[in-house]
């Protein structure tokens, strides 16, 4: 009945290359893997067991973790970098309250490994809106009273947030449904939601450009 | 002395109307801190080993290899070697590991020999329940025999509404911190004032030595009120570490398999009736569980007690199955479903408008009037009379469509509540109450019942809630915090008032009497022009400040707060005769709740309570293996929620006419999240014409139901 997101991009076991490859982006960091990346690790071409450090580029800025290759994006954003915006709810790619853009794609960050976010963009809740200034979409969700208490809204506002940035021309609530139907709220939210989205978009259309 | 009224409805600045909540910006920008945020320094993860098994004898338990697991820095064992564990899901030990990831190692390193024992899961059939089934006794009014003799027209239905679980979306945990004799609980609960002292009594420390802190909370619904044994083992488990702070939150699994259900119902209810609908007769035998301990009979017949001639039997079933916990409206929904669908049965057996049989019969509920000026509200706001059809769409297409309805109440009468204001003489507010948020806007509403009483602006107003060291305020449950904390909020504001009025008086040249606090200003009645401003007026305290405490009293609640709220829903479905898909087009909810505070969350606890309702009516089960014993579906890919593209066109009318509003602040947390099930599932019979006799209406069952139909 409800829609899916596209899954994140699996893969089995990140290559050495491309794991090297990835933290590239993120700059400065190279020695250090290297050096930290067992030898027999290097010989098999795989990660872990034991930690291994992480960069992540988390809304512009880089950060730095040291984690076990098996721990989830969401998880080195709640436990390792104190972003507690997203949310752990189902923990397997089901409700969307632990919504990030990673990419310009929303994602369910309790399905992409942290090795695996390496390089790549990744919009959190934290990094919505400009100083002193609100994210419309936040705003109409409080206009429109599209939460009540609240875990989900986080992952609601990011998975809208995408939306609009891939449609600015969102018009109808059959839209709005399609592309939030990956997140679910439990005390029931849906109908300020509906509002709250389409609202955002009408004004984000009237001041003309889209918002960090 | 002050008064205790609300001002007339003329009047009233600011209740009443839409606000937006005032934390609403924390929590859409992430802000917002929950209990399951927090990252204290130092802390340590717990992770809890459960029982696989449904029924079981614990043999041994090794935690040998656990305990030299890395990052591990305590083991703690639940249950004993030759305990009998009567559910899977049952707690055995606890872990705390200085990562997330090695406590859940270390909880599978834990080798423990069971013995298994034969369980019971299902109670949907009472035969198979044997000697687990316990017979309540007879319940006996009137003389039922004699009724159905004279009965121009007699019904009878087989009812079944399952188990559902409460799935929060912040699970049940806490972080706990206890070092020396103090003990730091940062929980997720429905009882601030509460769980300290709860937790307290199993630590066997005295009650003032746990400090309770909690800002947001993810949903509780009924399901969080006490420590439970994963703060009693969190904070073992932080005393074992040497004081570090622990945070342990049940994964969604453990989640959804003990951390509380509503209990079910089932049974055959039979009815007997004169030819204009009037219900003559009620004869019911149901039975229910809600886990190891059984379960209650519902309050039957529901909303319609006077129904003269009763005979009811009930039994409750042990199962071996995690425990209820009070859902949202206790026993009410399940209440509602056997006595309100059984009334729309008789009326299509009758071949009589629902509308009209569900009127007839307001006499023999406590509210005919109020039940009766709902009904044709809501049935205006459905167009029902336009869209009705007796039981079964004609049409030739394979979608039917369908409408139903259902009557429910609630006491919600408001709870014991103290609030402490303080005014300082620079002009701040602040409001004190050991209270909560659960979502429901219950900071919003002691901001807005606050700046109503002393003239000010929301936003002039600071709400300090969440802590154990606050003035005590009841746990939220049973729609009864509105009431309360309106109560204490109105009282201890119009204390500090009265007190600033003292001040301010000589300064004006006029008796305490005479002033009013309007717009910001201190004034005298009727010469507005003699003001000072708040500012100015608590300028006058100089070193001192106004500190006034006040509270709700449910024995004495005055004119404040009152209880019992009637509500009725209507729904409009379409059914896919084809693939069995019930899809809804359309919900009317009409819903009385006193004198309302804050319309805007009061509406939005109305459009909640409704789309729960959707999720319960179609689509919400917990389903047990026989075979194993265990919970089939403990994730939220098959325990399944209705998302945004499932609940159709909402309608929700709050009732503020005067004869409501005069009546003081009622609950609203539980009454609409009542009706709209059976409304749903009566919408279901109208469109099909057939009954499907067990929710949710799956397509597998609406399915089944048509079969049998055209059998």
């Amino acid at each position: 009945m409800r829609s899916k997101k596209d899954p994140p991009q699996r893969k089995g076991s990140v290559s050495r290359r491309g794991f090297i490859r990835g933290v590239g982006v993120g700059g400065g960091a190279l020695g250090l893997v290297s050096a930290s990346v067992p030898a027999a690790a290097q010989s098999t071409g795989t990660l872990g067991p034991g930690p291994v450090p992480v960069t992540l580029k988390i809304n512009g800025q880089t950060k730095n973790v040291t984690v076990e290759p098996r721990v989830t994006l969401l998880d080195a954003l709640r436990n390792h970098l104190d972003m507690t915006g997203a949310k752990r709810v189902c923990d397997r790619g089901t409700c969307g309250a632990c919504t990030v853009i990673m990419n310009g794609k929303v994602v369910y960050a309790c399905s992409v490994l942290a090795v695996d976010a390496q390089g790549k963009d990744i919009q959190t809740i934290e990094g919505l809106g400009q100083a002193g200034r609100t994210h419309p979409v936040a705003a109409a969700f409080v206009r429109h009273d599209a939460q009540q208490c609240g875990y989900c809204t986080p992952g609601f506002v990011m998975a809208a947030k995408g939306l609009l940035d891939r449609n600015p021309n969102v018009r109808t609530e059959a839209e709005v449904e399609q592309a939030l139907g990956g997140n679910l709220c439990r005390c029931g939210t849906y109908v300020g939601v509906r509002k709250a989205v389409l609202d955002a978009a009408r004004e984000m259309k009237t001041r003309g450009g889209r918002n960090a | 002395m002050p008064e205790y009224s609300w001002p007339p409805k003329e009047k009233r600045r600011l209740m009443g109307k839409r606000h937006d909540r005032i934390d609403g910006l924390e929590k859409a920008t992430g802000k917002a801190k929950y209990g399951s945020d927090l990252n204290l320094p130092g802390m340590l993860h717990g992770a809890l080993l459960t029982c696989p098994h449904a029924h079981a004898r614990v043999v041994s338990i090794d935690t040998s290899a656990a305990e030299r697991m890395p990052g591990v820095t305590a083991v703690r064992l639940i249950a004993k070697a030759g305990e009998e564990i009567q559910w899977a899901g049952a707690e055995i030990a606890a872990v705390s590991a200085k990562t997330e990831e090695q406590a859940r190692d270390a909880v599978k390193a834990i080798k423990v020999q069971y013995e298994p024992l034969p369980h019971l899961v299902h109670e949907h059939d009472l035969q198979k329940a044997g000697p687990r089934a316990k017979a309540a006794g007879e319940v006996l009014e009137g003389d039922p025999d004699e009724a159905f003799k004279n009965a121009e027209v007699v019904s009878e239905q087989m009812y079944g509404i399952p188990v559902i679980a409460h799935c929060c979306l912040e699970p049940h945990g806490n972080v706990v911190q206890w070092q020396g004799d103090k003990v730091e609980l940062y929980p997720s609960t429905q009882n601030v004032s509460g769980i300290g002292g709860d937790l307290a009594k199993s630590l066997e420390l005295p009650a003032a030595q746990v400090a309770v802190h909690q800002d947001h909370i993810g949903g509780g619904f009924g399901s969080k009120f006490v420590a439970d044994r994963w703060g009693v083992e969190a904070a073992r488990l932080s005393k074992a570490s040497g004081g570090a702070p622990v945070k342990l939150f049940l994964d969604r699994a453990t989640e959804l398999t003990i951390a509380g259900v509503r209990p079910s119902a089932y049974g055959v209810v039979k009815l007997g009736a004169k030819k204009d609908g009037t219900v003559t007769v009620w004869e019911s035998r149901t039975w229910a569980s809600g886990g190891f301990t059984g379960g209650n009979s519902p309050p039957i017949p529901y909303v319609f007690t006077r129904i003269p001639n009763k005979r009811q039997n009930h039994s409750a079933v042990s199962i071996n199955a995690g425990g209820a916990r009070a859902w949202r409206a206790p026993n009410h929904q399940q209440a509602c479903y056997l006595t309100c669908a059984a009334l729309e049965d008789l009326a299509a057996k009758l071949k009589m408008d629902p509308v009209e049989l569900f009127k007839k019969n307001a006499d023999w509920t406590p509210r005919p009037e109020v039940y009766r000026s709902q009904i044709d509200k809501a049935a205006e706001l459905m167009e029902w009379k336009k869209k009705w059809h007796p039981r079964g769409d004609a049409g030739s297409s394979h979608l039917k469509r369908g409408l139903g309805l259902a009557l429910h109440t609630w006491q919600g009468g408001g709870h014991a509540s103290q609030a402490r204001t303080t005014i300082h003489a620079d002009g701040t507010v602040e409001i004190e109450l050991g209270s909560q948020d659960l979502g429901t806007g219950t900071r919003t509403a002691i901001a807005i019942v606050a700046a109503e009483t002393l003239g000010l602006r929301i936003q002039d107003i600071r709400v300090k809630i969440g802590e154990n060291a606050y003035p005590p305020s009841g746990a939220s449950g049973g729609s009864t915090t509105i009431g309360g904390v309106s109560g204490s909020t109105r009282r201890s504001m119009t204390h500090a008032l009265d007190k600033l009025f003292d001040v301010v008086a000589p300064v004006l040249g006029a008796p305490k009497e005479q002033l009013e606090a309007v717009d910001g200003k201190i004034q005298v009645k009727g010469n507005p022009a003699k003001n000072l401003t708040w500012k100015a007026a608590c300028a006058k305290l100089g070193m001192n400040k106004i500190s006034e405490m006040g509270a709700n009293d449910p024995k004495n609640p005055g004119g404040l707060t009152s209880a019992g709220v009637g509500g009725v829903q209507m729904a409009e479905v379409e059914v896919d005769t084809e693939t069995g898909l019930v899809r809804m087009i359309k919900t009317v909810a009409v819903q009385d709740c006193g004198t309302i505070v804050n319309l805007k969350t009061a509406e939005s606890q109305t459009y909640g309570s409704v789309i729960m309702s959707i999720c319960a009516a179609l689509m919400e089960e917990r389903i047990m293996d026989a075979q194993t014993g265990r919970v089939l579906n403990p994730d939220m890919e098959f325990y399944k929620l209705a998302g945004i593209g499932d609940i159709g066109e909402i309608v929700v009318y709050m009732n503020m006419e005067k004869e409501y509003d005069d009546r003081g602040v009622i609950g609203l947390g539980e009454p609409p999240a009542i009706g709209g099930i059976t409304a749903i599932a009566n919408a279901v019979a109208n469109a099909i014409g057939v009954r499907v006799s067990h929710v949710p209406l799956t397509p597998e069952r609406v399915l089944a139901a048509l079969e049998r139909r055209n059998a």
